[in-house]
């Protein structure tokens, strides 16, 4: 008698399943259309590093059968920095919050964009904090409601994608879960590329961030992204805010620059050659 | 063959403690370094910049320094020995993560080349004001390994046996040194490759099936894969099973990681710690010191023992585990002890818990120098009485 494998089975660890997450949150999706670009990408899943931060998508790094770290909040891009350059050879992908990503960890953020290190990073973007049970962040929208703007958010948020490009990313993409096959091959791409990619997923927190905001359920929430979003490949990041009327999808950013590791190994080879002359 | 030759400064030279440090570190097979200047650690930095490459290692200039040791811990799990520099503003920053490393049995260093405190202080002056912070700083029960050189010899000697402790028992040890013996030159004797001992992480001896990346050996340390060996494992800093899998809301899960990371380090604190005596034999009265300011009271001890009074030295190499024992053995042979530190009373209350009865005087010094030779002898004096 066979038992009939689930077509992720290889990429996912079964131990950690049932996953945390709630009914309708985006997370299983970002989960599902990372899994399945590995497998169309046929990358070997022995070289490849997940690493997330602390929040309710910072879980998704012990779902996947891949080397996988949970770091401390905020700190997921820096650690992953580390990997990197000390193993070339491993792919290292981060997946975060939107908090954990810009808030706390908004410094290392830049800074990896800026020195285009080659680590793809992929953000749960859903408006909120949801691990601490819906408090606002830094892409919170203005006016909604959440557990610590009682009145209203009287924050401007984050434009992630400009935010991004503007730091030196190589690639920057925005979409949402109601999108999975475009994001699922934004991600193929994302991995193939050299140097700091970035895409930003719409995400559902229904339990949450839609409760409070008069979308109560996963589908509510996938409503608006339907309604409000635009496909815009290669228009301005800086133009691409998202408020409730429109939510400017595509890829924004896709360009060719060395990378910071392969700059630092070009350094080192020189330095090597004139070692040995030296001698 | 040239690669090792380049990485061991083999010869005598004349040298800066912070530049020994580095070159303990490579000595020792650092190859990832990752930190953020701060004076009076600078130097460290600036000296890997400049070797790393030359050994194919990576030198790195972070953000700041919550992402310096976050680097730390990457590059030590993808199967690098590495290390970060700092001074008590960074390393305040750091300290959060060195309870992630702690966690997470991650293998590395981190130096602090202590100025004055608190905030940002005296930034060019010595002080020993972080040794309780090196031990407290991170949340939760945890257990560091610090080692305290007091020359520019054993700043590198100590930075080799830093990274040999922190490979033996997967776990972080701090380099505690002071600003004296970061600045300070003296000669050094670097030896020969081969005559340096250098430990490497064990590493599992089962197919993945059967490896999990937190199942310890009977010493308690769990043998270490790294990325991208085939292992696959998952590793976190919340609280887990063997397997590395959160294990959030179990009483015995809890108790049972706490207290093997603990015991990990308590009970072979036999192994790892170090102290130094001199002139203890027959003392009536000891000195208590470490790093720069034990070096002051080797002459005040001489001194003592010119006019008479039986004094003598113990120094402590290594500051945590702190050396209940070999303080308890002291105390019970002399009539009182005198303790010196760069501090307002930190390593005191150490000396004080361990050594019972004894009396302890203690001498504090804030500031730019350490304790003059005849300030200690007045102490020596008054702990007679
Ligand atoms: C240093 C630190 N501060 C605060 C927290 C508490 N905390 C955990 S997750 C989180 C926010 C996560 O938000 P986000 O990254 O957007 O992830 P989400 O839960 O929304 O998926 C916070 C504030 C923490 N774990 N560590
Ligand atoms: S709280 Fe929100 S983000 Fe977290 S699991 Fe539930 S729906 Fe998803
Ligand atoms: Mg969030």
């Amino acid at each position: 008698m066979s038992e009939e494998l689930h077509p992720f089975e290889t990429f996912l660890r079964r131990e950690m399943i049932p996953h945390i997450w709630c009914d309708g949150c985006g997370n299983g999706i970002i989960l599902n259309c990372y899994v399945r670009a590995l497998k169309d990408l046929d990358i070997d899943l022995n070289k490849v590093v997940t690493v997330a931060g602390i929040g309710c998508i910072g879980r998704i790094s012990g779902f996947t059968n891949t080397d996988s770290f949970h770091t401390t909040h905020g700190r997921a891009v820096a650690f992953a920095t580390g990997v990197k350059l000390a193993n070339p050879e491993l792919k290292l992908v981060v997946i975060s919050g939107d908090g954990d990503l810009f808030a706390i960890g908004g410094n290392h953020f830049i800074h990896a964009a800026r020195r285009n290190v080659d680590i793809h990073v992929i953000c749960a973007n859903n408006f909120n904090y949801g691990m601490t049970g819906g408090q606002y962040g830094p892409t919170t929208p203005l006016d909604a409601w959440t557990t610590t703007t009682p009145y209203g958010n009287v924050e401007h948020p984050f434009n992630l994608v400009h935010l991004a490009a503007a730091s030196g990313a190589a690639y920057v993409a925005r979409w949402t879960t109601l999108h999975a096959r475009r994001l699922t091959e934004s991600i193929k791409k994302a991995l193939q590329k050299e140097g700091f990619s970035f895409i930003e997923v719409i995400t559902p927190c229904p339990e949450i961030y839609g409760r409070y905001n008069k979308m109560r359920t996963g589908i509510d929430m996938m409503n608006w992204f339907r309604k409000a979003s635009e496909i815009r490949n290669q228009s301005d990041p800086a133009k691409a805010e998202i408020t409730p009327e429109r939510i400017v999808i595509g890829e924004f950013l896709d360009i060719e620059k060395p990378s910071f590791g392969r700059l630092l190994r070009d350094m080192t080879t020189r330095v090597q050659e004139k070692m040995r002359k030296g001698r | 063959m040239a690669e090792k030759s380049r990485a061991v400064l083999t010869g005598k030279h004349f040298m800066e403690g912070d530049i020994a440090c580095a070159e303990g570190a490579i000595a020792a097979g650092c190859r990832f370094f990752a930190g953020y200047p701060i004076t009076p650690a600078t130097e460290i930095a600036e000296r890997m910049a400049q070797r790393l490459p030359e050994v194919e290692g990576v030198y790195i200039q972070m953000e700041d320094e919550l992402a310096s040791m976050a680097a730390v811990i990457g590059a030590s799990y993808a199967g690098v020995k590495s290390m970060t520099a700092t001074s008590g503003p960074g390393f305040s920053l750091m300290v959060e993560n060195i309870g992630l490393a702690f966690m997470t049995e991650t293998p590395c260093v981190i130096v602090n080349i202590m100025r004055g405190g608190p905030s940002t202080g005296q930034p060019t002056k010595p002080s020993q004001q972080d040794v309780m912070q090196a031990k407290w700083g991170s949340h939760g029960d945890y257990e560091i390994v610090a080692l305290a050189p007091s020359s520019v010899q054993e700043i590198f000697d100590l930075t080799i046996e830093a990274f040999n402790l922190s490979e033996t028992y997967r776990t972080p040890v701090v380099v505690l040194a002071d600003e004296i013996v970061g600045h300070m030159r003296e000669r050094i004797t670097i030896p020969k490759a081969d005559e340096i001992r250098v430990v490497n992480r064990k590493k599992p001896q089962v197919p993945p099936g059967e490896y999990a990346q937190f199942r310890p050996d009977e010493d308690l340390v769990p043998p270490m894969a790294c990325f991208g060996e085939g292992y696959r494992f998952y590793a976190t800093g919340l609280t887990h099973d063997e397997s590395g899998h959160p294990t959030t809301s179990s009483a015995e899960a809890q108790q049972k990681l706490v207290q093997r990371l603990c015991d990990k380090i308590r009970k072979n604190a036999d192994r790892i710690v170090k102290t130094e005596r001199t002139m203890l034999e027959d003392a009536e009265v000891a000195v208590v010191a470490y790093g720069i300011t034990s070096r002051s009271a080797l002459s005040a001890v001489r001194k003592a023992r010119e006019t008479g009074i039986k004094a003598g030295l113990l120094r402590l190499v290594t500051l945590w585990p702190f050396p209940d024992k070999q303080i308890s053995q002291v105390a019970k042979k002399v009539n009182a002890i005198v303790v010196l530190e760069m501090n307002y009373g930190q390593i005191v209350r150490e000396v004080e818990r361990a050594a019972k009865e004894t009396p302890v005087i203690f001498l504090p010094k804030l500031g730019e120098e350490p304790h003059k030779p005849a300030e200690i002898l007045q102490a020596i004096g008054r702990a007679r009485q």
